[in-house]
């Protein structure tokens, strides 16, 4: 189709997508007027059965945890989708060592040490929110996250070759596997202990206390871990590119 | 307005899917695609809403205390990340792309036709 | 009663173990460890389906969450009944022969590959199984991402490229809309369970918010199942991913997308006044028809051979959806037949063209034209497949298409089976066509309706060049399909069997029970068929003549060229503007999915009392 054609048919398209969706949109509970039955009764029963506070946290892992489970695995093999479709192929090469970094932009000593400083915290904030997210909200994805971009600012405050050192190799992709099917084996132990797969057969502590939750804590470790080292994983494996385009780019 | 937020969640939607009809870069498409993605995020929390309610954590706060639905947030909070992780995977076809075909532009990417 | 979870947590783990491993796992043993992962994980869903065979449902809820009083569930679980639990062996077994098979036809693999296709194993068997409207979307997800890399796998063509893009994007499109439409199910229900919903639902007002959800829901399964038009992305994908990949996408993963609709549907939808059922099946059906002819014309005119197999499995597509249409015990079980014995033969074929890519190093049906004489194993193996595909009597897809028919002419729709006739007898054709050509070297080598475009891209195949014998690790499999695809029809009280579990997806109030309150019921008495009848062999055989008349007229059709010239112009010029639809670019893509929601939203909307 030619440009304008695409346009006024995706034009006419998304009017009328839009007029469908308002036209069933109505029928929803007005906002602010949500009547459950399913929220509701979360809200009420997580702390007294699993004795954790936050109740988004007791859906995640443990009435949903299978859910969770499915959506680790998406993120697990997003990031293996990423390394095979970057993998290096015949005409490729990547710099061997630091000499070759040719690129890298001087940056100065105050951003250096600005740098250390903020890893750290960041490092800090990033474990705080993984471990308390079964009684405030965080937890594993969330964590994981900030853990995995205070690699990165490594590379924002420092220089590229730092991230090569962080490159993909086997402990980081054997670390990522193992975050992945830590909640597999969580799963797993749950149908060994004698009940369903899943089945939280860990103490679950005091109400409110660090440790409650059974595998509830134990799921936001190892999806902490995961998250990290995808994070990591792709966006090492990005900036990887960036080195390979330059180096195979006319300069 | 009680339907609101719902159709500014279609808004976001419709929007999106005009650009990518649109788009002349396939980053921009991509971007495209999450922005999608939004709309689905602001209608699941619009719908799980409830008036002058709290955050569903219980930290020194009953249980019957009025709280918003903790289940539309923890389908968003996973779907996040994961799609976060979707997206690397299309930019990294992205960047397959420009080694392959040179260019960024959709229109550009003739191998296949018919 | 673990096996069910097991059935899913087998491939993952196997694939975590490959994946941790990397590069530094000999390519021996990632074949072994895969090989076997997908093998237990096909004895285990042949597990569940025995336990179910005679129309079970059995339901285990994950954590041991049961449902609470009133039937509010809070876990997930998995329901596994005979149609599930069958779409989960089949894609099981599926996976394992193409593991087998790509251990000769890969020289050498990406490490990740086989973790790769283990989990997209078990996105597929999880999504069978599901009894949670979100899970099923996680699994549908889970299931597609792996399916998106595995097709830009030869990262080092252009074509790989273009395919996954517009696959992922079309479809992570549809699977939004899906999302959406989960979203507006959840407002009014709170809740995800499917049984939950479908219940809640039963006593809910029609109005237009369930016509809306009921759309948006299935936009996303249609998407992945390729009805038209969102069909756009399953050519490009086939043409440029691998064979082993394809024979998967063809044989199951598309089909599941029907699955899908038919799932959510059944469980959901079926106690709701709004979704009128002549307005639903008279578009559905409409969908079907269209789907099953253009994908026939479009199988016709293509001459890259696993282009030519994509629209054919379109044109499939557009049969199980009016079967699935139909909303009628028969023809549930002809559609669950029918996909189970073409997935197998398709595969079959697929497995084909890539021993004759591999033999003689092209997939370009005109280029191999002759070429194929001496195969006559595999060149066996290929035309009968095209013949079974056009529905030859007595075999697998014959047997479901017929039980299909009786459930059209029990509506009424005595039109549908001339349709099905014209469809299969274009797309099987159009195999015939290219399998006589290649292998019997009939004909000549341009058949007028191609255009002489050349190729912008030829296949560079995925093993070295020509060998001098087909390794047995290829050709044991593809045989082995394609016994399965023609058995499947011989069975005795087959037809019986599918009847049963054809009954029980579709009674959506013993669903509820089971999942909810744990009452199994006794499946109610079906009205077993007695067999094909007479009119159906009539038209089976019809179809399998159109095909070998379309097949032979393409071959020879040059030396009566000067008499339907006229003909032969309004048809290239026809064909040149669909040609010109499936342009490749991933904006035209998304905006025939706009148009394409656009129009059935409305189609549904228009019948509301």
């Amino acid at each position: 189709m030619t440009p304008r054609a695409r346009q006024t048919l995706m034009l006419v398209a998304g009017a009328g997508l839009l007029a469908f969706f308002v036209w069933g949109a109505v029928g929803l509970p007005d906002f602010g007027h949500y009547r459950g039955p399913y929220g509701l009764v979360i809200n009420h029963v997580a702390g007294s059965e699993r004795q954790v506070t936050n109740a988004v946290a007791s859906l995640v892992f443990d009435y949903r945890g299978y859910d969770t489970l499915g959506e680790e695995l998406i993120l697990f093999v997003s990031v293996v989708g990423v390394a095979t479709l970057l993998r290096e192929t015949r005409g490729e090469e990547l710099p061997a060592g630091r000499d070759d970094a040719t690129e890298v932009p001087d940056t100065s000593d105050a951003l250096r040490v600005f740098g250390v400083v903020v890893v750290g915290v960041t490092l800090l904030i990033g474990l705080y929110i993984v471990a308390h997210g079964n009684l405030t909200p965080g937890g594993g994805f969330q964590g994981g996250v900030i853990l995995g971009s205070a690699v990165l600012l490594v590379y924002l405050t420092g220089e590229l070759v730092m991230v090569r050192w962080v490159e993909p190799g086997t402990l980081l992709e054997i670390l990522h596997s193992a975050g992945a099917a830590g909640l597999v084996l969580l799963g797993l132990g749950g149908l060994i202990a004698g009940g369903a797969f899943f089945h939280n057969f860990l103490y679950t502590g005091t109400e409110g206390g660090i440790n409650s939750g059974g595998i509830i804590e134990l799921g936001n470790a190892t999806v902490g871990l995961e998250v990290m080292g995808a994070t990591i994983l792709m966006a090492s494996e990005l900036l990887e590119q960036l080195l390979v385009v330059r180096r195979g780019s006319p300069a | 307005m009680s339907v609101y937020p719902y159709i500014v969640a279609g808004w976001i939607m419709v929007v999106g899917f005009f650009g990518i009809a649109r788009s002349r870069n396939l980053v921009h498409l991509i971007l495209c695609v999450s922005v999608v993605q939004s709309a689905t995020y602001v209608l699941l929390l619009a719908i799980g809403f409830r008036d002058h309610a709290t955050a569903p954590i219980f930290q020194g706060v009953a249980p019957t205390a009025r709280a918003v639905d903790p289940v539309v947030q923890s389908l968003t909070l996973t779907d996040v990340v994961v799609e976060a992780t979707v997206v690397a995977l299309l930019l990294a076809l992205a960047v397959d792309a420009v080694k392959r075909f040179g260019t960024l532009d959709p229109q550009d990417l003739r191998a296949l036709k018919g | 009663m673990a096996v069910a979870p097991l059935a899913i947590v087998v491939p993952i783990l196997a694939a975590c173990l490959l994946i941790a491993g990397g590069k530094h796992v000999p390519r021996r043993l990632a074949d072994l460890v895969a090989l076997g992962a997908a093998a237990a994980t096909a004895v285990l869903c042949a597990i569940l389906l025995g336990r179910v065979w005679h129309g079970h449902l059995e339901v285990y809820w994950f954590g041991g969450w049961h449902p609470r009083p009133h039937g509010i569930a809070l876990g997930i679980d998995l329901a596994v009944e005979p149609i599930g639990a069958g779409a989960a062996t089949l894609a099981a077994v599926l996976m394992t022969a193409a593991l087998l098979y790509s251990q000769r036809y890969f020289e050498a693999v990406a490490p990740f590959f086989h973790g790769l296709m283990l989990v997209f194993l078990a996105g597929m068997v999880g999504f069978a199984l599901s009894g949670d409207l979100f899970n099923m979307f996680v699994f549908f997800e889970l299931m597609s991402v792996p399916a998106y890399a595995l097709t830009g796998y030869k990262v080092e063509e252009r074509g790989p490229l273009q395919g996954a893009l517009g696959f992922a994007i079309t479809n992570s499109l549809g699977a939004f809309l899906t999302l959406s439409g989960i979203a507006l199910l959840y407002g009014p229900t709170g809740a995800l369970n499917l049984a939950q919903i479908g219940a809640s639902l039963a006593g809910h007002h029609p109005d237009a918010l369930v016509i809306v959800a009921f759309v948006l829901v299935i936009t996303g399964f249609l998407v992945k199942a390729a009805a038209v038009p969102f069909h756009f992305w399953l050519a490009d994908a086939h043409a440029t991913a691998p064979v082993p990949v394809c024979v998967l996408f063809s044989g199951i993963m598309v089909q599941l997308g029907l699955l899908g609709v038919a799932r959510v549907y059944w469980t959901v939808f079926s106690g709701q006044p709004a979704l009128h059922a002549p307005a639903l099946v008279h578009t559905l059906l409409a969908l079907g028809v269209v789907t099953a002819l253009v994908g026939g014309v479009m199988a016709f005119l293509e001459r890259h051979l696993k282009r030519l197999l994509a629209f054919s499995t379109i044109s499939h597509t557009g049969m199980f959806l009016a079967g699935i249409a139909l909303l009628h015990a028969h023809g549930t079980a002809g559609v669950a037949l029918f996909v189970a014995a073409h997935g197998l033969t398709k595969g079959a074929l697929f497995m084909v063209i890539g021993i004759t890519s591999h033999r003689l190093g092209s997939v370009d049906e005109v280029e191999l034209h002759g070429r194929g004489r001496g195969l006559w194993a595999t060149g066996s193996l290929f035309i009968v497949g095209a013949l079974a595909l056009a529905s030859l009597p007595p075999f697998g897809a014959f047997a479901g298409k017929s039980l299909i028919e009786e459930a059209a002419s029990g509506r009424g729709f005595h039109w549908i089976a001339p349709v099905f006739v014209l469809g299969s007898a274009l797309a099987a054709g159009a195999i015939l066509r290219a399998g006589l050509g290649i292998f019997l070297g009939l004909g000549e080598a341009r058949p007028p309706a191609m255009e002489q475009e050349a190729e912008a891209e030829t296949e560079t195949p995925e093993t070295k060049g020509s060998v001098s014998r087909t390794p047995a690790v290829m050709l044991v499999p593809a045989t082995l399909l394609l016994a399965g695809g023609l058995a499947l029809g011989l069975i005795p009280h087959i037809d019986a069997a599918f009847e049963r579990a054809a009954v029980r997806f579709q009674d959506r109030a013993a669903y509820a029970a089971q999942v909810l309150h744990g009452h199994a019921t006794a499946l109610p008495s079906a009205h077993v068929t007695s067999g094909p009848a007479t009119s159906s062999y009539l038209y089976g055989a019809a179809a399998v003549i159109g095909a070998v008349a379309f097949a032979l007229a393409a071959l020879y059709l040059p030396r009566v060229r000067g008499r339907v010239t006229v003909l032969s112009r309004a048809g290239t010029g026809a064909a040149r503007l669909m040609r010109a639809w499936h342009s490749g670019h991933i904006g035209d893509y998304a905006t025939w999915l706009a148009v394409g929601v656009v129009i059935l939203g409305w189609s549904l909307g228009a019948a509301i009392p």
